[in-house]
């Protein structure tokens, strides 16, 4: 099968504008006619549903949580790009684009990337016309900060709660279209499968997480703006309840899914303390811009350490190691999250790991604090110290912090064409669930700017071209495949609830993690995932013959919710696996030991691997197949990403 | 440490409900009060109970989700969400009572998990600025004070668990509703809808159930994110200046 990315012609800068022009317009008058489904209410899902329902649309948005106000997107701290160059330091469109394709390893598709860049400017007018209080100067104009890599200052923020503030925005224009009668809301309602009529999306099939009841809704289009998949390792800056059922069950109905073992590893969060954790917490790396990373020069010094004879302040300079300052003179801190992770890993695999764990390094701010001042910095980042210091009991403005890398975003996600489409016909996905701009890597403050992009500015014309052409007569609600699809899903709910084994849903969500975590994590080996494969698919059967899932299901039943959700992860970390597998080659996030340079940076192999894998289902307990997407670059060369 | 944990279990909306009593070894005080709830879970799940349902999400302490009235505090001991709470701040041996959210506006759905739609319809009936996708003046073209800025952030910081209700003895969510109406109306983008999201919001308040507002100002003390009585002063002056220039002819 020949995958058609369907990307315009013409040069990257008019790609966009032409294919605008170019899209089939649904007549305004015909707008109320047609139904559109919003599976999820983040940054993407919340934008795209009130910016469809403003047109016109009919949209019914679901989410799990008790109120779309509670989305994922809401804990993103540091920030959302823009190429507004407000600050004169020579951004640009094309700047950020090209930073974005080089800071993804040039594992991503340059006309999606450029029209990022290029609505990106238009999504920060949005968010202040709403009212969103990003942080300004003095003279009332917006304030910037340069974040996570960039040599621009072109990230905007609202202190350390960006993502709170730009979902609430978006959370006010969806509730507007509640109230207007155009959105009908469906918190605590979790979809659990897709249904498909002659080959296209037409509907999906719902639990009512407080009823147990499973309901089937009919519209023509669905859009799964359902978030990233990084709870498959357990321990991850996810909150509890993300997860990749939406997405995965729309992958198993013809759905590929581009790229899973892209896994964003964040340098910046807070050390692992115990086996009671459920789950790790980001400090925004917008950290890094004025924290100094160390560890102890000598292996020696960290046992005195962490062994407590000699305290973090009382280490004098000259036995400090400021490594990402010694191997990366021109970025130093600042380095891309990959790059950052994958050194600390490196420095605490040598014993110079600073807690008592081994896993943590510093993150000191005694020479910020001494150049600008306690209060200085505290207006910076206050929240985050405070909330450094509830969970450790650490002061960071005595102490330095301990960080260490933790699972945060996963850029693969459901295969999409220009137009946001997946492979199944009025199936689209937004946002981190989908593949398609960040690569193999996301720059910082990179998501919330996708995020809104795809809801507040693509969707609303792709979708418009999709729904002229299928033309407004009503989806048959009583076609039988929404019968069959609704039985299919209970019959499957009933199974889990009848195994009534020995272990609960958290002990196989735990020993899922730890696979991951230990062979498709930081760094991933050829004979690792070998192993990996064969202990997931082990685990897989041991759940389906010993997991006990405790009451029924016409209740609220959070363990049944969990083991729906597990019983999918189980499923998808095997795919993680044959994708790092088949990619031999380093790119971005995705580090295969067996390749890199000498001096331990991620090798790619352009010439064999500078394709999407986009991965087709093909039935259950069959090896998925893999298709491929050629990736072509006429604007950015392509060069080895060095951060000297 | 050890622990008593007297925790309210109710099947559904319709079941009386009533406290249950659980002993709990072994937690240390590293672990988050939700983490302790996790490992008492586990351990009835591996008995075949039903575990304890509570709502929570995050666990970073931005989503509001969470709840909890702990000993008598919404969030517990600390000005913190639950999520954010630690087991360092209670003792070992100590008895822990743990309740849902209590307010005629809030029902509870099962154990620990309430339904807050009612703080949704609030800002349905009016917390946004009316402006559709597109259109919009350039970011700049609005200028806003710095101070005028933050103020707002701070009001705006709002994560809508709930607390303040909870601690109030009235069940008032007037510092909820405060939070929204104050920040748009400081700013220059909520000024066009100020007198009428004002009314709105406070008749969509009033008609959830929600009690009076009596000052006392434990909302106040009690919410996570510190937001000020200032926003219910700034509410009832939105209000009455509204009623007696509205717009609504």
């Amino acid at each position: 099968m020949i995958l058609d990315s369907k990307i315009p012609a013409g040069p990257v800068a008019e790609k966009w504008t032409n294919h605008k022009f170019s899209s089939k317009l649904v007549n305004p008058a015909n707008k109320r006619k047609y139904d559109v489904i919003v599976v999820g209410t983040g940054l993407a899902g919340a934008s795209a549903a009130a910016s469809l329902a403003e047109l016109g649309y009919n949209v019914k948005a679901f989410c799990f949580q008790d109120s779309p106000r509670r989305a994922h997107s809401i804990a993103a701290q540091g920030g959302i790009n823009a190429a507004k160059n407000y600050q004169n330091d020579g951004d640009s469109v094309f700047r950020l684009f090209y930073d974005t394709v080089k800071g993804g390893d040039y594992r991503a598709r340059e006309a999606n990337v450029y029209r990022l860049a290029e609505v990106s400017v238009n999504i920060i007018d949005q968010c202040v016309a709403q009212g969103v209080p990003f942080a300004r100067e003095y003279g009332g104009l917006l304030a910037n900060r340069s974040f996570g890599g960039a040599q621009v200052s072109r990230t905007f923020y609202a202190r350390g709660q960006t993502g709170q503030q730009l979902l609430l925005g978006a959370y006010s224009a969806l509730s507007r279209q509640v109230a207007n009668g155009k959105v009908k809301l469906y918190p605590r309602t979790e979809m659990m499968d897709l249904v498909k009529i002659d080959g296209e999306a037409k509907g999906i099939v719902t639990r009512n997480l407080i009823t147990g009841a499973i309901e089937t809704h009919a519209a023509h289009a669905v859009l799964l703006c359902t978030g990233g998949y990084g709870n498959v390792f357990f321990l991850s800056t996810n909150a509890m309840g993300s997860n990749v059922t939406a997405a995965w069950r729309a992958h198993k109905r013809g759905a590929f899914f581009a790229n899973p073992c892209y896994t964003q590893i964040h340098p910046t969060c807070i050390p692992v303390s115990g086996d009671h954790q459920s789950k790790l917490t980001l400090m925004s790396e917008s950290l890094r811009n004025d924290g100094r990373v160390w560890v102890p020069r000598t292996v020696e010094m960290a046992e005195k350490l962490r062994s407590g004879g000699i305290k973090a302040n009382d280490i004098p300079e000259d036995e400090r190691d400021y490594y990402l300052e010694r191997k990366y003179p021109s970025f130093g801190n600042l380095v891309p999250r990959d790059v950052a992770s994958r050194n600390a890993k490196y420095v605490c695999d040598e014993g110079r790991g600073v807690n008592e764990t081994g896993e943590a390094v510093f993150l000191d701010f005694r020479d910020a604090i001494k150049r600008d001042s306690e209060d200085t910095i505290r207006a910076r980042y206050g929240n985050l110290f405070d909330m450094y210091q509830q969970i450790t009991g650490e002061n960071p403005y005595q102490v330095p912090m301990m960080i260490y890398p933790a699972v945060h975003y996963t850029m693969g996600g459901l295969w999409v064409d220009y137009n946001l489409m997946t492979t199944v016909p009025g199936l689209y996905a937004l946002g981190e669930a989908n593949f398609s701009d960040h690569g193999a890597n996301r720059l910082g403050a990179s998501a919330l700017m996708q995020g809104l992009a795809d809801g507040y500015f693509v969707i609303p014309y792709t979708l418009g071209d999709y729904l002229a052409k299928i033309g407004p007569a009503p989806v048959d609600a009583d076609h039988p495949e929404f019968a069959k699809v609704a039985k299919e899903v209970e019959e499957r709910i009933q199974k889990l609830l009848s195994i009534n084994g020995s272990k609960t849903v958290d002990y196989f969500h735990k020993k899922l993690g730890k696979i991951m975590w230990n062979e498709c994590g930081m760094a991933r080996t050829a004979e690792g995932l070998e192993k990996a494969k064969k202990e997931i698919k082990e685990l897989r059967e041991e759940f389906w013959k010993d997991v006990n899932v405790i009451g029924s299901n016409e209740e609220l039943n959070q363990s049944l919710e969990k083991a729906n959700r597990v019983a999918d992860f189980l499923e998808l970390g095997e795919l993680m696996i044959d994708d790092a597998y088949d990619r031999n080659e380093s790119c971005g996030g995705h580090f295969r030991e067996e390749y890199q340079t000498p001096e331990g940076e991620a090798l790619r192999d352009d010439e064999n691997y500078a394709y999407v894998s986009a991965w087709r289902f093909v039935g259950e307990g069959e090896e998925e197949v893999l298709e491929k997407e050629p990736l072509e670059f006429e604007n950015v060369k392509l060069t080895q990403r060095s951060y000297k | 440490m050890k622990l008593t944990i007297k925790v309210w279990r109710q099947k559904n909306a319709a079941d009386k409900g009533g406290f249950v009593t659980y002993p709990l070894d072994g937690i240390s005080t590293d672990m988050s009060f939700l983490e302790m709830m996790d490992v008492l879970n586990e351990e009835l799940s591996e008995k075949g109970e039903d575990p304890i349902h509570f709502d929570h999400d995050c666990r970073e302490g931005i989503c509001g989700m969470c709840s909890l009235y702990i000993n008598g505090k919404p969030h517990g001991p600390l000005q913190t969400t639950t999520c954010q709470l630690h087991m360092r701040s209670f003792s070992d041996g100590e008895t822990i009572t743990i309740e849902p959210w209590r307010a005629a506006a809030f029902p509870v759905v099962k154990d620990l998990v309430v339904d807050r739609g009612a703080f949704d319809r609030i800002i349905q009936a009016g917390g946004y600025v009316s402006v559709n996708t597109g259109g919009v003046p350039d970011a700049n073209e609005i200028p806003i004070p710095k101070v005028v800025a933050d103020e707002a952030f701070d009001a705006a910081t709002c994560i809508g668990c709930g607390a303040c209700v909870a601690a109030c003895k009235n069940a008032s969510a007037m510092l909820f509703t405060s939070a929204k109406v104050s920040q748009l109306a400081m700013l220059p983008q909520g000024q066009v809808e100020r007198k009428s999201r004002a009314e709105k919001m406070i008749a969509q308040m009033d008609a959830e159930g929600f009690g009076a507002c009596t000052n006392t100002g434990a909302c106040s003390a009690e919410c996570p994110k510190g937001i000020s009585l200032t926003n219910i002063a700034r509410m009832n002056r939105e209000y009455f200046s509204a009623a007696v220039s509205s717009d609504n002819v």
